[in-house]
Order: C-alpha cells, then sequence, then structure tokens
C-alpha cells in the first residue's frame, strides 16, 4: 500500500530520472569538436590586439573584463563583511 | 594567537623574503606567464600569513593596522575601475586597452607567434594587474588579520 506522498514523490522522480537519462543520451559526444570559433579568434588576434603574450591574461583582463570585475566586487564585498564582524567582536 | 617557537619564527624570517618575491614576480609577469594579479596576490597574502603564525596577531598588529590595509585595497579598486574608465575616456569602450600601440608605457605589440617575453608590452594590463594585485593581498590580509586579532582573547593577549 502506497500512501499518497509516496506515489506522488515516485512520479515525480521518475519523470526527473527520465529527463536527467534523455539529457545524458542526447549530451555532446566526447572528445568531437565543436564549434571554436571565439578560441580561434583569441589565440590569432590576442598578441596583435592586446600586445599580451599570455592569452589567458588578455581574456580574464581585456576580452571579458567585466568578469573580473564582478571578482573584483564580489572581493571587496567578503573582505568588507568579515571586517565589520570582527571589529565590533574586538570592542566587547 | 600567540608567536610559535624561535625554530619556526627564524625559519619564517627566512622563507617570507622569498615567498613574497615570488608573488611579486607573479603580479609583474602577470601579461608573459601563467598567473597575475589574483594568483600572485594569494601567495603574497599566504606569506603575509605566515608571518602572522609564527610571529603572534599582537606583533603583527603593531607592525601593520587593519585600517591601512583596507586602505589599500581601496586604492587597488578605485586604480582597477578608473583604469576602465579611462578606456571610456580615451577609445569610447569600457574596459578598452587605449594604452596599446604606443611607444613608451607597455605599448609595444609582440611579434606574433611564440615571442621571448618583453615587459613593456600589453598595454593598460600589466596596471591592471598591480591593482588586482594589491587588492588581493591588502583584502586577503585583511581579513586573516581581523580574524586572529579578534579571537585572541585578552588574558592571552596580556600574557
Amino acid at each position: 500500500m502506497m500512501s499518497k506522498r509516496n506515489l506522488a514523490a515516485a512520479v515525480f522522480l521518475s519523470i526527473i530520472a527520465v529527463i536527467f537519462i534523455f539529457s545524458a543520451l542526447l549530451m555532446h559526444p566526447f572528445g568531437v569538436l565543436d564549434a571554436s570559433d571565439m578560441d580561434d579568434y583569441v589565440i590569432e588576434n590576442t598578441q596583435e590586439e592586446t600586445g599580451a603574450n599570455n592569452g589567458v591574461t588578455s581574456v580574464v583582463f581585456d576580452y571579458r573584463g567585466f568578469d573580473t570585475l564582478g571578482e573584483a566586487t564580489v572581493l571587496f564585498t567578503a573582505v568588507a563583511g568579515v571586517v565589520m564582524i570582527f571589529r565590533r567582536l574586538k570592542h566587547d | 594567537m600567540t608567536e610559535m617557537s624561535k625554530i619556526v619564527r627564524t625559519i619564517v624570517a627566512i622563507a617570507f623574503p622569498v615567498s613574497m618575491i615570488y608573488g611579486l614576480y607573479i603580479i609583474a609577469h602577470g601579461h608573459l606567464t601563467p598567473g597575475g594579479g589574483f594568483q600572485g596576490g594569494a601567495v603574497v597574502a599566504s606569506a603575509c600569513a605566515m608571518i602572522l603564525v609564527a610571529f603572534g596577531s599582537k606583533w603583527t598588529i603593531n607592525k601593520i593596522k587593519e585600517k591601512n590595509l583596507s586602505v589599500f585595497e581601496s586604492v587597488g579598486a578605485v586604480a582597477f575601475i578608473g583604469l576602465a574608465f579611462l578606456g571610456l575616456i580615451f577609445g569610447a569602450i569600457f574596459f578598452n586597452n587605449f594604452l596599446v600601440g604606443n611607444d613608451y608605457l607597455f605599448g609595444v605589440i609582440p611579434a606574433v607567434g611564440s615571442t621571448l617575453a618583453d615587459i613593456n608590452t600589453a598595454g593598460v594590463l600589466p596596471l591592471m594587474n598591480f591593482a588586482v594585485g594589491l587588492k588581493v593581498i591588502a583584502g586577503l590580509f585583511a581579513i586573516v588579520l581581523v580574524m586572529a586579532h579578534a579571537t585572541t582573547s585578552y588574558k592571552e593577549e596580556n600574557k
């Protein structure tokens, strides 16, 4: 005898399992090259456009500068929070 | 956090300059070799945390105040965003690499292919690396220093 709750859970989990199995089967095959226009563009043009020999740094600080700005903001927020908490702790 | 034994302090005093130079090298060569501001800053902050563990938080907080570290971090953040806005002013694009192509400051364009490392390249990337490195050093060391200082009891401190 299955309660209603268990029955609903079983149905829900079966749907999730079917979705996962199909997405696993339809995944991009491993080791086969995908479209690589962006990679080729960065590899070919990074030295002329940014003047940097290190392509990773040219992506991080030039092509995707907004991402680094967000990272720096995250770090700033974390430091501000920690300093705020522990500075108050010392004076008690 | 109290100071550790004399053996540990001596070894740390030897190892600290080496790791410091290594981290600053990673920051300064961020546009040539693997690494950059974040990675080199983490190395330097680890060296400073090593000093903190070995010498104790009381000694360290007498050498450098947490308030100064916060100022350094803010200076790094403002320099980073300021360089991005300078790109908006000089090149009409936010985060534009406006220094590349000139002849005096980081403006040399290397030949395409695997070339020898020339530190006078890459436009604003080294300057941004310095800004982010300063920010990461000051930020991470401020976290560690404030935690160590706040969790030190008064009894332990006045021993």
